[in-house]
C-alpha cells in the first residue's frame, strides 16, 4: 500500500511541475465581456470591423457526416474569403436538437459571438429562444421555417435551392435510364427508380420530386418508389432500404439521407446510384453517377459580411445555381450515359438564366389533375395558392425552407 | 535443490491479497490519488493531440464547467439529473437487482410528462398541470420498474436482460408518440413544447431558474439516505441483497421486497424524466435519456450507494463532461475527445476500487530463494 501511495505521490509531483512550467492561458473569458459591447454596436451602428466580428457555429454532427461536412466547408470558405482568424470562429459539434442547442447558442453569445449559425432542422426552436434573449446577436438557422413568423428581427432562416441540383442529378439519372432502355437491359416500362428518404416531410418530398422531374424530363416513362429510414444518418438502414428497393425492381437509386449506406449497397448490387452531399465515387466507383451537392459558402460569406458592413441579413435566404450555392459533384465518366456532360451544361445554363423552372406545373399532376385546377376546386389545396403562379411552383421563394410537399403522380411512397 | 529453485522462480513477481479492512481516510486517499492520476493521463493525451500545455487544457475544462454563471447552472442542472437517476438506482443495486433499465424508465417518465404538457398544457392552470405531470411521470416510471420486478419475483427471470430490453421498448414507444407530436408532420422533431405560455414548465424558485430541480432532487437524495439507512425497508433491502436465503430465514418476504423496491426505483427514474422534460429540455425525443440512465449506474456503484457520495461523483463526472465539451470546441477537437477523457477518468476511478479491496505486494518468497 505504502509503495503504491508513494509512487502515486511522485507521479503527481512530476506532473504538477511539468504543468507549472508553462503558464500561458486562454483569453476566452476576457473576450466575452469585451465582445458583448461589440454586439450592441452591430445593430445600432453602421459597421463592425472585420477584426472584431466573432462567428459561432452549432453543428448536429461532425466532419464524418456528409451534411455537416458540407457546412464546415462553407464556414471554412467564408473564413478564407473574409480573412478571419482562427479565434474568430467558434465551432461546436454534436449538438443535439434539445436544450443542448439552447445552451450552446447562449454560451456562444456569452463568448461574444456576433452571429451564430445552427445547421439542423430541430435546432430552430432553441435558436429562437436564444434569439429572444440576445436581440443584439444575429441568429441564423439552416432549413428552418419560422424566422419570418417569429417576429424576431435577429432571427434568420437560410437554405439553398438544392432542388435545382437534384433536378440536374435527376437528368443525369434519366439519361442513364435511357441508355439502359436503348441497349435492352430494361424495357421503357421497367424504368423504375428507388429513393432512400429520411423523413416524410417537405424538405425530403421537395427533394425527391425535383429529382424525379429531372429524370422524367428526359425519360418520360420513368416511375419512382420512395422509402423512408426515419433517420438522417443510419448507415445500416439506408443500405437495407436500398436493397429492398432494388429487390422491388428499382433499376436506379438515389438518396436524401446523410451516409454512404445506399451507394455501398448499390455498388454490391451493380445498380447505378445518385448520391447526396458528397462525391460517392470513392465508395461506389462502378455505380455512382454523381451527387447533388450544396455549397454553403456563399451564404456564410454573405451573412458574416452583412454583420461586418452593418447591413441587415435577409430573413429568408435561398439561392441556387445563380449564386453557385448548389451544384452536382463531378460526373463519373465510367458510368454516366453518353452525352450527359453536354445535357447537364445545357440544363445548368437554363437554370442559371431562370428560363427553366423545376416545378413547372405542366410537367406534373396530382391525382390526375393539374395543381392549378386543384387550388381552384379543392379546399385542401388552397394553401398552395401563394406558391403557384406564372406556370410554376415558387419553391423556397416565399420562405427559404422547402414547401413543396405534394405527392405527385408517378411516385409511390412505400410505408413499412 | 535445482528442482526447488525452479519452482520458486515460477512464482509471480506480485501477489494480490484481499484486505481485511481499510480505514476511511486511506480508502479516500486511494480514490483521490486515482482521480489525480487520471487527470495527469488525460493531460498527456490531450497534450499529445493539441500540443498545448496541460495547465491550459485544465483551465479550459474549468472554464467550460464553471467559467460563467450560465455554465455553472448548466453543470448544476446536468448534475442534478444524473444524481436523481443514481439515487433511483441505488436501492435496486443495493438489493443486487441489476436494474440497467433506468434509461427506459427515464424515457417513460419523460414521455408521460410530454404527453400531459401537449394535451393539457393550454387548458389547465400551471400548478395543477405540474402535479399531474409529476404524478403521471412517477407512475410511468413505476410501471416500467414493476414489470421486470414481478417477473423476477415470481418467475425468476433474468432482470438484467429484462430491464435492458425494456429500454428499447420505451424508445419505440417514444418514437411512436413523436409521430403524433412532431411539428411539422414528418420532421421527427417535437420542438419546444408550449413555448408561448410555458404550460407545464417548472417555474423558477427564489429567482433561480432551476430552483425546483434543486429542491426536488435534494429532497429525494436526503429521503433516500434516510430510507436506506434508518428504515426497516432499507434494512430488508440490504439483507435481500446480501443473501436471499438469509432474508427468507429471518422471515422477510423476498418477493414483496423486490417488487416494492423496484417500484420505488422506477418511480424515481420516472420523476427524473419529468425533471428533464418539464424542468430543462421542454421537449421529448428518443435521446431524452441521453445515456444518463447508464452513467448513473457507475455513479451509484462508485458512491457505494451512499446518496451524499453520489452528489460528489455525479458532480465530478458532469464537471469533466462539460469541461471536455469546452476543450473540444477550444482546440477544434471532435466531441469524441470528451468521451475519451471521461473514459480515462472512469477507468482510473473504477480501477482504484481494486486497490481498495486488495493490496498488491512484492513476492518475498522469490527474493528469499535467490
Amino acid at each position: 500500500m505504502k509503495k503504491v501511495a508513494t509512487l502515486l505521490m511522485v507521479m503527481m509531483l512530476v506532473a504538477g511541475m511539468l504543468a507549472g512550467c508553462s503558464g500561458s492561458t486562454t483569453e476566452t473569458t476576457a473576450a466575452a465581456t469585451e465582445a458583448t459591447t461589440v454586439a450592441t454596436q452591430a445593430e445600432t451602428e453602421a459597421e463592425t470591423p472585420a477584426s472584431t466580428v466573432k462567428v459561432g457555429v452549432i453543428y448536429i454532427g461532425d466532419e464524418n457526416e456528409g451534411y455537416t461536412a458540407a457546412h464546415m466547408a462553407g464556414i471554412a470558405e467564408m473564413k478564407a474569403a473574409l480573412g478571419l482568424s482562427d479565434d474568430q470562429v467558434i465551432e461546436k459539434t454534436h449538438i443535439g436538437e434539445d436544450e443542448a442547442c439552447y445552451d450552446a447558442a447562449v454560451d456562444l453569445a456569452d463568448q461574444g459571438c456576433t452571429i451564430i449559425f445552427a445547421n439542423s432542422f430541430g435546432h430552430e426552436d432553441y435558436m429562437m429562444q436564444a434569439a429572444a434573449e440576445y436581440p443584439d446577436v444575429q441568429f441564423a438557422h439552416a432549413t428552418g421555417y419560422q424566422a419570418a413568423m417569429s417576429g424576431l428581427a435577429n432571427m434568420h432562416n437560410y437554405f439553398t435551392a438544392v432542388y435545382e441540383s437534384r433536378y440536374v442529378s435527376g437528368v443525369v439519372a434519366g439519361m442513364k435510364l435511357n441508355e439502359m432502355i436503348a441497349d435492352g437491359t430494361i424495357t421503357a416500362d421497367q424504368a423504375k427508380m428507388g429513393y432512400v428518404g429520411a423523413y416524410p416531410y417537405a424538405e425530403v418530398v421537395s427533394g425527391y420530386t425535383s429529382f424525379y422531374l429531372g429524370a422524367k424530363s428526359v425519360c418520360p416513362s420513368v416511375t419512382m418508389e420512395v422509402q423512408y429510414t426515419n433517420s438522417w444518418a443510419d448507415m445500416a438502414a439506408e443500405s437495407e432500404v436500398a436493397n429492398q428497393l432494388i429487390a422491388d425492381g428499382c433499376v436506379l437509386i438515389s438518396q436524401h439521407a446523410d451516409t454512404t449506406g445506399a451507394p455501398t449497397a448499390c455498388e454490391q448490387a451493380g445498380v447505378p446510384v445518385v448520391g447526396y452531399n458528397v462525391d460517392m465515387i470513392s465508395v461506389a466507383p462502378n455505380s455512382a453517377l454523381t451527387s447533388a451537392t450544396i455549397n454553403w459558402g456563399p451564404y456564410y460569406t454573405y451573412a458574416v459580411q452583412s454583420v461586418i458592413d452593418g447591413t441587415p441579413i435577409a430573413t429568408d435566404w435561398c439561392q441556387g445555381y445563380a449564386d453557385d450555392a448548389v451544384g452536382i459533384s463531378p460526373l463519373n465518366e465510367n458510368v454516366v450515359a453518353e452525352g450527359t456532360v453536354d445535357k447537364v451544361a445545357e440544363i445548368e445554363a437554363a437554370l442559371k438564366a431562370g428560363e427553366l423552372h423545376v416545378f413547372d406545373t405542366t410537367t406534373f399532376t396530382v391525382n390526375g389533375s393539374s395543381i392549378e385546377d386543384l387550388i381552384a376546386n379543392n379546399a385542401d389545396f388552397a394553401k398552395y395558392a401563394d406558391y403557384v403562379s406564372d406556370g410554376y411552383f415558387h419553391e423556397s421563394e416565399v420562405i427559404s425552407a422547402p414547401a413543396f410537399d405534394l405527392r405527385i403522380d408517378g411516385i409511390t411512397e412505400l410505408t413499412n | 535443490m535445482l528442482k526447488q529453485n525452479e519452482i520458486t522462480v515460477k512464482e509471480p513477481l506480485f501477489r494480490v491479497i484481499k484486505r481485511s479492512n481499510i480505514s476511511m481516510p486511506k480508502a479516500w486517499f486511494i480514490r483521490i490519488a486515482a482521480a489525480a492520476l487520471s487527470l495527469i493521463v488525460c493531460a498527456f493525451v490531450v497534450m499529445s493531440i493539441t500540443g498545448d500545455n496541460p495547465l491550459s487544457v485544465y483551465l479550459g475544462i474549468v472554464d467550460g464547467a464553471i467559467g460563467s454563471k450560465r455554465r455553472i447552472w448548466v453543470t448544476v442542472r446536468e448534475t442534478l439529473v444524473l444524481l436523481i437517476i443514481a439515487v433511483g438506482l441505488a436501492p435496486a443495486f443495493r438489493m443486487r437487482f441489476w436494474n440497467i433499465g433506468a434509461e427506459g424508465q427515464v424515457l417513460m417518465g419523460g414521455a408521460a410528462a410530454a404527453a400531459i404538457m401537449i394535451y393539457f398544457g393550454q387548458s389547465l392552470p400551471n400548478g395543477i398541470l405540474l402535479i399531474i405531470i409529476f404524478t403521471a411521470s412517477i407512475l410511468a416510471g413505476l410501471i416500467w420498474g414493476l414489470l421486470p420486478a414481478v417477473f423476477k419475483a415470481y418467475f425468476d427471470t433474468n432482470e438484467t436482460l429484462f430491464t435492458l430490453m425494456l429500454n428499447y421498448v420505451a424508445m419505440q414507444i417514444v418514437t411512436f408518440c413523436i409521430v403524433f407530436w412532431e411539428k411539422p408532420a414528418g420532421s421527427n422533431t417535437v420542438g419546444i413544447i408550449n413555448a408561448a405560455n410555458r404550460g407545464g414548465w417548472l417555474p423558477s424558485l427564489f429567482g433561480i431558474d432551476y430552483g425546483w430541480n434543486i429542491v426536488l432532487v435534494l429532497a429525494m437524495t436526503i429521503g433516500m439516505y434516510i430510507y436506506m439507512r434508518y428504515t426497516k425497508h432499507g434494512y430488508e433491502i440490504a439483507v435481500v441483497g446480501e443473501s436471499q436465503n438469509t432474508a427468507k430465514y429471518v422471515g422477510i418476504n423476498v418477493k414483496k421486497v423486490i417488487i416494492r423496491t423496484m417500484m420505488i426505483s422506477g418511480a424515481i427514474c420516472g420523476l427524473a424524466g419529468a425533471i428533464i422534460v418539464s424542468g430543462a429540455s421542454h421537449t421529448i425525443s428518443t435521446s431524452t435519456g441521453g445515456g444518463r440512465g447508464f452513467t448513473a449506474i457507475i455513479v451509484a456503484w462508485m458512491a457505494k450507494f451512499n446518496p451524499f457520495a453520489m452528489i460528489l461523483v455525479s458532480g465530478f463526472l458532469v464537471f469533466m463532461q462539460q469541461g471536455a465539451i469546452q476543450i473540444a470546441s477550444q482546440y477544434g477537437l471532435n466531441e469524441n475527445a470528451s468521451d475519451i477523457i471521461t473514459g480515462i477518468i472512469l477507468f482510473f476511478l473504477i480501477g482504484c476500487e481494486f486497490f481498495i479491496t486488495y493490496k498488491v505486494e512484492l513476492n518475498r518468497n522469490r527474493k528469499e530463494a535467490h
